[in-house]
């Protein structure tokens, strides 16, 4: 990439940024700097405001107070501008249920004023690069959760916007899909767009993107690398389960002595301790195994976003997470 | 498929956001808008083409209508059928096609509340295409309407001596202000919060426009004060005219004031439906 001769070199750069609903001040004050080439990622639980502000920088919705520009183009008094420069992938798939996917996809090429063979040609060649091609033909009714969000985003790079936003884009799928969703978007910066993504899963954040802000009751609660805010949230957790409970208290002595740290007792036996590196753990469990204590099992466990909110805002989220979360997190098991 | 040859797609161009954002227009022409619209109107036409059952309005009521209220009021109004043919053709169509309009405004409110608007209202394009192109696959409905209702009249025995050219005049003069119409029901349309209260409230329009007319009965056997609305309504013109082009009469005052009505209702309510949409969006 050119450095780029002067205005601003920012993809997105918003100052201030206010939008209430009656009395729910749903963004209060939010401000943004955002590296044209780069993956932004917007961390926080539902109704922290991620998506109220993306809707603002995206034009669907005026800003109450503050401003905000997109590659130095006011998303208010230069809306239509703004619009060109933009792809819009919202957290529910914005495509035309009565059609079928080709249909859908001519239309917003035709929309964006390609012509009817060009529009056919681009369709034709972004189903068959999100693997759609097989399912162009059929109405959406039929479309799994992963089809219709990767229709989605195809709509949304028609034009080759520079700037992409994708709101939750993998909430809801599956873990293999999810997989796939993260692969798209590391094509798309490497093919030299802007991503700025909203999500509730801090792995997600930490996969994707270079700079992550912590978003909370309408307020930018922490902002910096998914590294820096990871060491200002504490360390990872080591969970051991005894294959013998009558070893416990000789295990809890151990663990005291080795980390230092009082562990606690889980609801379901198993003792949880905070490892600070790799190596701590390691020491930990080479103890173990000197002292003759067998294992059952032992698990790590990354910070979670419950466990970010704790540390970053001193409330725990509002939202809990599902059940079903819990297992998409960091959580790598191994039997001993 | 893990083995394409062919490259996906053509590569990004190396173009820089910062002259791309610089270049980009925040207007959007004349032509573009009329492009823009059509292409929306397709898209109508695409989903009609997907849910025929969407078509069950405009092809049932005017067989259904037509049929019964031509026996019913026949007799007691023109002592036959027959005769009663001629007077009352015109009318049932111009209410007819007037009544499918309504659903533009409830498909309106139906589609709006779509996931699928969100990304109209993100691409750079006329705020007003999306309306402009549902109200444009909508005159296919009034076609349909029209045409239905012609028929079955011609079955029933109705010979208009206006001739072919007096009844297809007709027909476009009906579609054209059932057109001009339906920007009232588009405007509920945008307003509203359901599709049910824009049948509701488009219904309290509707009922006196249509039947406080000429469409069914002659004006003249109605009490003064109702006859002075009848009379001045919008809708008695407009079927005078499609009488007198059917009856071969030829084009009267009334089609001009029909029409004129038209452009008023069009000039008023498509800038508020727009305006409205926009605030919405």
């Amino acid at each position: 990439m050119t450095t780029s001769t002067g205005g601003s070199a920012w993809a997105v750069e918003a100052r201030g940024l206010v939008k209430t609903f009656g009395d729910n001040r749903a963004v209060d004050g939010i401000d943004l700097q955002i590296r044209t080439g780069a993956v932004y990622g917007f961390l926080g639980p539902n109704g922290a405001g991620k998506t109220t502000t993306i809707r603002m920088l995206a034009t669907l919705l005026r800003p109450d107070a503050g401003t905000a520009t997109v590659f130095g183009r006011d998303v208010a008094r230069e809306a239509q501008a703004v619009r060109s420069l933009i792809g819009v992938t919202g957290q529910y798939a914005s495509v035309d249920e009565s059609l079928s996917a080709t249909e859908n996809l001519v239309l917003f090429a035709r929309l964006l004023g390609l012509s009817r063979a060009d529009a056919r040609r681009t369709s034709a060649a972004l189903l068959d690069e999100f693997g759609l091609a097989e399912a162009a033909a059929r109405p959406l009714k039929n479309f799994s959760g992963g089809m219709r969000r990767r229709l989605d985003l195809a709509a949304s790079l028609i034009a080759q916007p520079p700037l992409i936003f994708l709101d939750e884009p993998t909430t809801g799928l599956d873990p293999r899909t999810r997989l796939q969703m993260w692969d798209t978007v590391r094509r798309l910066v490497a093919g030299g767009s802007t991503v700025l993504l909203t999500t509730q899963y801090l792995d997600e954040a930490d996969q994707l993107a270079d700079r992550i802000a912590v978003i909370d009751r309408g307020q930018l609660a922490a902002e910096g690398t998914g590294a820096e805010l990871k060491a200002s949230v504490g360390t990872s957790r080591l969970q051991i389960g005894l294959a013998e409970a009558a070893d416990e208290p000789e295990a809890l002595r151990i663990a005291r002595s080795v980390l230092g740290v009082e562990p606690t007792r889980a609801p379901d036996g198993r003792l949880s301790a905070p490892v600070p590196t790799a190596d701590s753990a390691g020491d930990l469990l080479v103890a173990l195994r000197s002292a003759g204590i067998p294992l059952h099992d032992i698990a790590v466990q990354e910070p979670t976003l419950d466990e970010v909110f704790l540390t970053l805002t001193g409330h725990a989220s509002a939202a809990p997470a599902p059940a079903e979360d819990a297992q998409d997190r960091d959580l790598e098991e191994a039997r001993a | 498929m893990t083995t394409t040859l062919t490259p996906a797609r053509p590569a990004r161009p190396a173009v820089d956001p910062q002259q791309l954002a610089a270049a980009a227009s925040n207007r959007v022409t004349l032509g573009a808008t009329v492009r823009q619209s059509f292409s929306m109107g397709w898209r109508g036409l695409l989903k009609v083409r997907r849910t025929p059952e969407q078509l069950f309005d405009v092809t049932l009521q005017p067989i259904l209508f037509t049929l019964m209220f031509t026996y019913i009021f026949g007799g007691a109004i023109a002592g036959d059928v027959q005769s009663y043919l001629p007077f009352f053709i015109p009318g049932i169509l111009v209410q007819t096609v007037i009544t499918t309009s309504v659903v533009t405004g409830v498909q309106l409110r139906e589609d709006m509340d779509k996931g699928v608007f969100d990304r109209f209202r993100s691409l750079p394009i006329a705020r007003i295409a999306p309306l402009a192109g549902a109200l444009l696959a909508d005159t296919i409905r009034y076609l349909i309407a029209t045409t239905l209702t012609m028929v079955m009249g011609l079955i029933m025995g109705w010979r208009p001596d206006g001739g072919a050219v007096g009844v297809v005049a007709a027909g476009l003069l009906v579609i054209v202000s059932a057109w001009a119409l339906s920007w009232i029901f588009a405007f509920f349309g945008v307003i509203a919060r359901s599709a049910s209260s824009v049948q509701g409230i488009s219904m309290i329009v509707l009922f006196p426009l249509t039947f406080a007319s000429n469409a069914f009965v002659p004006a003249d056997t109605l009490p003064g004060w109702l006859k002075s609305f009848v009379d001045v309504n919008p809708v008695s013109h407009l079927v005078t005219a499609a009488r007198d082009l059917t009856v071969g009469n030829g084009i009267t005052a009334d089609a001009g004031w029909a029409l004129l009505g038209a452009a008023v209702v069009v000039a008023v309510f498509a800038p508020l439906t727009v305006r409205a949409y926009m605030r919405r969006a």
